[in-house]
């Protein structure tokens, strides 16, 4: 069982080393990857030391080159795999086909692992990427079950690496255009989802109104902690006048409490998202999940540890995971 | 000659009014090409499949060209199953709205739909060498792009979405299950209750989008028919309205007049909105903005 962590700077790299990761995950400084914020990510200079480095402890690196490239402009991203290439990283994670196919045909000795933004979320799909691509792995979309897990497993010939913690999509990821509705900026073009550059917080009377774009996205009363305004974990009105959580909570998903069933599906890789987060943040996820997976693996009990403090909106979900969603 | 098509109905119409407005489609519409299937939710697909061969027939003898649309998320065994047999059956052209089905037909022509990115010429090119022999973009994609794919394309046949409320978003989650209190599983049908969507809107009140069970659509409802003169001479083929529970024949006949140049545009864009009585037209995505703006 691999612990694939992220990291958005080289400190951040390093914490995730210190604190038991196998893999770290990294993005280019640009918008080759769907975490493209500002001060954050690796240039090549910096993932040629972060491989060197995690290379000396016998752990890995991976580069997640997975927006989708812009039609006239492919150059970027078929530079950032050419690069990816030639620092040795030991596999790039991927969701465009044209990029894929640019990848298998000029780099066949580099890994490839498809993105959870190419949404492929059946055996089908799956072999597809395999046979035309001879992709590894596939980042399994976060919208199935536990028993959907185990079954798909037995149907595909390539290991999957499944979402554990952290910032949680509740559509199906890479075929979101919710964030380019609402401020021009989408996941797929941008690698971007709510970006920053477009929320507002408002004061109003008592309430403090968080807005993305010309858009409310949530309001809090005195004392109540305000939240990221990420579109789909606002509250809005439906059908029935009353203002509610209409498409998700601000949670986080945190699969701590069915760690033991998930490892048990034959899954290859628990993925910790947030490569946005700081150091700190990184390293405590990262140990706890290194201590409840050794433990786990052991045929322990898995340790009760308190992730609360730091999640989204001080919440956790099992997500899809669970059957709640059916 | 550029062609006119008519996406899937996306919402859960009761099936015989879905049946007769297939009917009067066939019989009315100034359409090239229709696009017949369940994309949203495999619940509903029981009810109304019984109805479709009779259907793509009329259909067809009114000399419209039938497509089978596929679900565009596909899950669960049922659903594989139900994929793997709409692919073996070789009676009517299927689009592939996963990459399961594009697995499944490769090596048969098939139309490509817009729940799967084709956002590049890399990925266009693979495509139709896999057998696609047309592919319908996805509504985020701006003009600029579609110009550039449309070039790659180079005379293959390529869609646009042109009208309608666009689909945003695809999830394992219901919506309108959610909204009512119900599970997925038990959740009565309650999406048949909004024939264009069910409103959302913010705190505030302003409308901001639609859900339709597991897809979340924009509030607003896409319009290029200010934009169907560039569409066309950038080389796009084929030009995607989406069902609405409107006066689709009336709302068909401006593109079909735009399309071949008979219209004048500005006094169609108004006849338009009206003919649109649910919710304000909008273009930003083709102007590489908001998508809920309407850029004139």
């Amino acid at each position: 069982m691999e612990l694939v962590c992220p990291a958005g700077t080289p400190a951040a790299l390093t914490a995730a080393l210190d604190a038991g990761a196998d893999v770290v995950y990294v993005g280019f400084r640009d918008e080759t990857n769907a975490r493209n914020f500002p001060g954050l990510n690796f240039s090549p200079e910096e993932l040629e030391e972060a491989v060197i480095r995690a290379h000396a402890m016998g752990r890995e690196v991976y580069v997640a080159i997975n927006t989708y490239p812009e039609a006239g402009n492919q150059a970027p991203w078929h530079r950032a795999v050419d690069a990816a290439a030639r620092i040795k990283v030991d596999a790039v994670i991927l969701a465009d086909i044209g990029l894929l196919e640019y990848t298998a045909s000029n780099y066949p000795q580099l890994r490839r692992h498809l993105s959870v933004q190419a949404s492929a979320s059946n055996p089908e799909a799956i072999n597809f990427y395999r046979t035309a691509f001879g992709v590894q792995r596939v980042v399994l979309p976060r919208v199935l079950t536990i028993p959907e897990i185990t079954s798909l497993i037995e149907e595909i010939e390539v290991e999957t690496e499944v979402f554990a913690f952290g910032g949680m999509c509740v559509m199906a990821e890479g075929r979101c255009s919710l964030s380019s509705y609402v401020t021009g900026k989408s996941p797929n073009m941008n690698g971007v989802c709510s970006p920053a550059s477009h929320v507002d917080y408002e004061q109003r009377g008592r309430k403090l109104v968080s807005k993305l774009g010309s858009y409310t996205i949530n309001a809090y009363a005195d004392n109540e902690p305000a939240g990221y305004p990420t579109l789909c974990k606002g509250r809005f009105i439906g059908h029935d006048g009353k203002p509610s959580y209409l498409f998700e909570e601000p949670t986080s998903l945190n699969v701590m409490g069915v760690l033991p069933e998930l490892i048990k599906t034959g899954v290859k890789a628990l993925k910790i998202e947030g490569r946005q987060r700081g150091k700190a943040y990184v390293s405590q996820v990262v140990s706890s999940y290194r201590r409840a997976i050794d433990a786990a693996l052991n045929g322990e009990a898995v340790p009760e540890i308190d992730l609360g403090a730091i999640t989204e909106g001080t919440r956790s979900t099992t997500g899809a995971y669970g059957k709640s969603w059916r | 000659m550029p062609k006119l098509t008519l996406g899937p109905v996306l919402y859960n119409w009761p099936t015989e009014q879905k049946r007769d407005f297939y009917f009067k489609i066939a019989d009315e519409a100034p359409m090239d090409v229709v696009y017949v299937g369940e994309v949203t939710c495999s619940k509903r697909t029981p009810f109304f499949a019984p109805f479709i061969p009779e259907i793509c027939e009329r259909l067809e003898r009114a000399g419209k060209e039938v497509v089978l649309s596929s679900l565009a998320l596909v899950m669960s065994p049922r659903e594989r199953k139900e994929l793997n047999e709409l692919a073996a059956d070789g009676l009517w052209q299927i689009e592939a709205n996963d990459l399961s089905a594009i697995n499944l037909l490769q090596d048969k022509p098939h139309i490509v739909g817009p729940f799967v990115n084709a956002y590049n010429e890399g990925t266009l090119e693979y495509l139709y060498k896999k057998g696609a022999s047309r592919i319908a973009l996805a509504c985020e994609l701006p003009g600029t792009t579609i110009t550039e794919l449309a070039a790659a394309a180079n005379g293959r046949e390529l869609e646009v979405q042109v009208f309608g409320r666009l689909p945003l978003a695809l999830s394992a989650r219901c919506y309108h299950a959610r909204s009512h209190g119900l599970s997925k599983d038990g959740c009565q049908y309650v999406c048949e209750k909004d024939p264009d969507g069910m409103e959302v809107a913010t705190l505030d009140g302003t409308p901001f989008l639609a859900v339709n069970g597991t897809h979340t659509m924009s509030y607003t409802v896409n319009s290029l028919l200010g934009e169907l003169a560039s569409l066309q001479a950038s080389g796009i083929t084929h030009f995607r309205l989406w069902p609405h529970d409107e006066d689709m024949i009336s709302i068909a006949s401006i593109f079909r007049r735009a399309l071949d140049g008979e219209e004048d545009i500005e006094r169609s864009l108004s006849v338009l909105q009206e003919l649109v009585s649910f919710a304000p037209i909008s273009n930003g995505f083709y102007h590489a903005t908001e998508g809920f703006r309407m850029i004139e």
